[in-house]
């Protein structure tokens, strides 16, 4: 859809300005908070700025054993979504077969119902079979609500690209694990790494199936939430705040370039 | 494809190579060889959890000993029917709509510029808008809301830089959805689901938009459409599904979640959070379990809804 030219008209030019300051001026306000000296209200201006809550909170165990946590969990639920998505992403786009919308559907499903649904389906499954809370009962809901993600980003690459590029690999002499090594994976490479990473930092920020999953472990969101509903110490809370917007600029930056291109390859429309 | 496969086929080299070949010849083995751990994995962890879920709302809570009884009852939906859960629902649902239509009307501007006219730098700067809310984390965005929406927070200042001061004291004492401060009132919980889940709803209507052709926005310019008739003709229409698309994930995070309302808020329960009490501290996983069944309920009409208009193909 392009009309090059042409200017969008006043009026949906201030509303679309206005509906990005609604979404990007809150998280900026993280920003200046991390700096106030103000320690126990959320008082507008901030009556003066230090650095000193960022000593304070780098020097907090509790802090760095849940980003450890995070890490960890993100890590290995990634892995495993990656595996899980783009097997169904491959099977979905390069067959029609019976049952076919049935497999999308139960995918998107994690997703499509409400998180607390997963999370307390979770828990009474883990109950009933007395199943301890440990690290893997994290991965375990994390991985299933991460497979949307990949899959979705893989079926749509697969979807772009041309099934005509394997069978030229397989015409000229190429077996199968050697299409997907030197045709296929290169092709859905920056789509599977998009997908990856933002699988990991929806692992990363998860919060709503984790209270279910967690028993006593805290991972960072967890931490947070502990937090908000109880504060015990605000600044540091800004501080973390800020880092965790931070540490999600990178990854969107990184996704945007990677997905932005990929439709360059010679043969590939279809 | 079949004449090449009667002709000359090259002796397999290796085992990977006779693998290749079968899963050419077959491609449906394939397939269900590839489908195998994703749904065996979805099967078993999510499916098989939900069916447990299911099949405790069946059970219900002996009053007196506070132990589920395992028999099949319906005595435990019949409770959702209780004024004070039904109120619950009605709450939920209607917060649901609520948020889902403001964030399509904030949405389709932001999602029709981001389509339609940003080019350059001013993509880069709508990409980053919708996507660094959206991928921030969901607790710093809530956290964020709450220095926003405090009394003593930056919208009251604002409020009184600009000399309407009064205007917030009007909004708040509207009875209902106003309060002591935005921070404990109605008005602030929906604010800050609209907030959340906004790039949820940006991203379909966009990605619906940019499929728009334009060569039929201007085929109805030139048959002498107005604007607003090509607005209302063309670009609506085509842009329909993906609105729906984003309508289920505005309505279905809105009805589950239970972080916003506890955090933002009045102290009257959403069902999220009646789910989370009913299972935590109160100890009455069947009637917890009944009341996940509702967004169920409610979310399987709706998809179904959905898929009629057409919603799964724009997602």
């Amino acid at each position: 859809m392009r009309s090059d030219g042409d200017r969008a008209p006043l009026l949906l030019r201030l509303a679309a300005a206005g509906g990005l300051i609604y979404l990007l001026a809150p998280l900026l306000i993280i920003f200046v908070y991390a700096f106030t000296t103000e320690e126990k209200s959320f008082v507008w201006p901030p009556p003066g700025l230090t650095l000193k809550w960022f000593s304070v909170a780098w020097s907090r165990p509790d802090i760095s054993a849940a980003l450890l946590l995070s890490l960890q969990v993100a890590t290995v639920a990634t892995a495993l979504a990656l595996v899980l998505g783009t097997l169904t992403a491959a099977a979905v786009s390069r067959t029609r077969f019976f049952g076919r919308e049935t497999i999308s559907l139960l995918v998107i499903l994690p997703i499509a119902l409400p998180g607390i649904i997963t999370g307390i389906a979770l828990r009474s499954a883990f109950s009933t079979f007395s199943i301890p809370f440990s690290f893997w009962t994290i991965v375990l809901g994390h991985a299933t609500f991460c497979i949307v993600v990949v899959y979705n980003n893989a079926v749509a690459r697969f979807r772009r690209t041309s099934a005509s590029l394997v069978e030229a690999s397989m015409d000229l002499g190429a077996d199968g694990f050697q299409t997907f090594r030197h045709v296929i994976l290169p092709n859905i490479g920056t789509a599977l790494l998009a997908g990856g990473m933002l699988a990991f930092a929806l692992s990363f920020d998860e919060v709503i199936v984790t209270t279910f999953t967690a028993g006593q472990q805290q991972t960072l969101p967890l931490w947070m939430l502990e937090e908000l509903i109880r504060p015990r110490q605000r600044p540091v809370t800004n501080v973390v705040a800020m880092f965790v917007v931070a540490a999600t600029f990178l990854p969107i930056l990184a996704a945007f370039y990677l997905t932005r291109g990929g439709d360059e390859i010679a043969g590939s429309g279809k | 494809m079949s004449a090449l496969d009667a002709g000359w086929t090259p002796p397999p080299r290796s085992l990977g190579g006779r693998l290749g070949d079968l899963f050419w010849r077959r491609p449906g083995l394939l397939v269900a060889l590839m489908l195998l751990p994703p749904v065996l994995w979805l099967g078993i962890v999510y499916i098989g959890s939900l069916l447990t879920l299911l099949l405790q709302s069946f059970y219900s809570l002996d009053e007196f000993s506070g132990l589920v009884v395992p028999e099949f009852t319906l005595a435990t939906y019949a409770e959702l029917l209780r004024p004070s859960n039904f109120d619950i629902i009605l709450r939920t649902v209607i917060m649901a709509a609520l948020v889902t239509v403001a964030s399509a009307i904030i949405a389709f501007p932001i999602a029709y510029v981001a389509a339609r006219y940003a080019r350059g730098k001013w993509k880069a700067l709508f990409y980053l808008g919708i996507m660094l809310p959206l991928w921030s984390s969901y607790l710093v965005k809530v956290y964020a809301w709450k220095l926003i929406l405090a009394k003593e927070g930056i919208l009251t200042w604002l409020f009184a830089k600009l000399h309407i001061a009064w205007l917030l004291d009007a909004i708040l004492a509207i009875p209902g959805i106003g309060g002591n401060s935005l921070s404990v009132s109605y008005i602030g919980t929906f604010l800050v689901f609209v907030y959340i889940w906004l790039p949820y709803m940006i991203l379909p209507t966009q990605a619906a938009l940019e499929r728009v052709p334009v060569n039929l926005i201007d085929a109805s310019s030139d048959l002498g459409g107005t604007p607003a008739m090509t607005f209302r003709k063309v670009i609506l229409p085509l842009a329909f599904p993906g609105i729906v698309a984003g309508s289920i994930f505005t309505f279905s995070l809105t009805l589950g979640d239970y972080i916003i309302p506890q955090i933002v808020g009045t102290s009257r329960l959403f069902i999220g959070q009646a789910v989370y009490t009913q299972q935590g501290t109160a100890g009455n996983i069947p009637l917890a379990a009944a009341f996940t069944v509702v967004p169920i309920v409610i979310m399987g009409i709706y998809l179904t809804v959905a898929k009629r208009l057409g919603a799964f193909d724009a997602l």
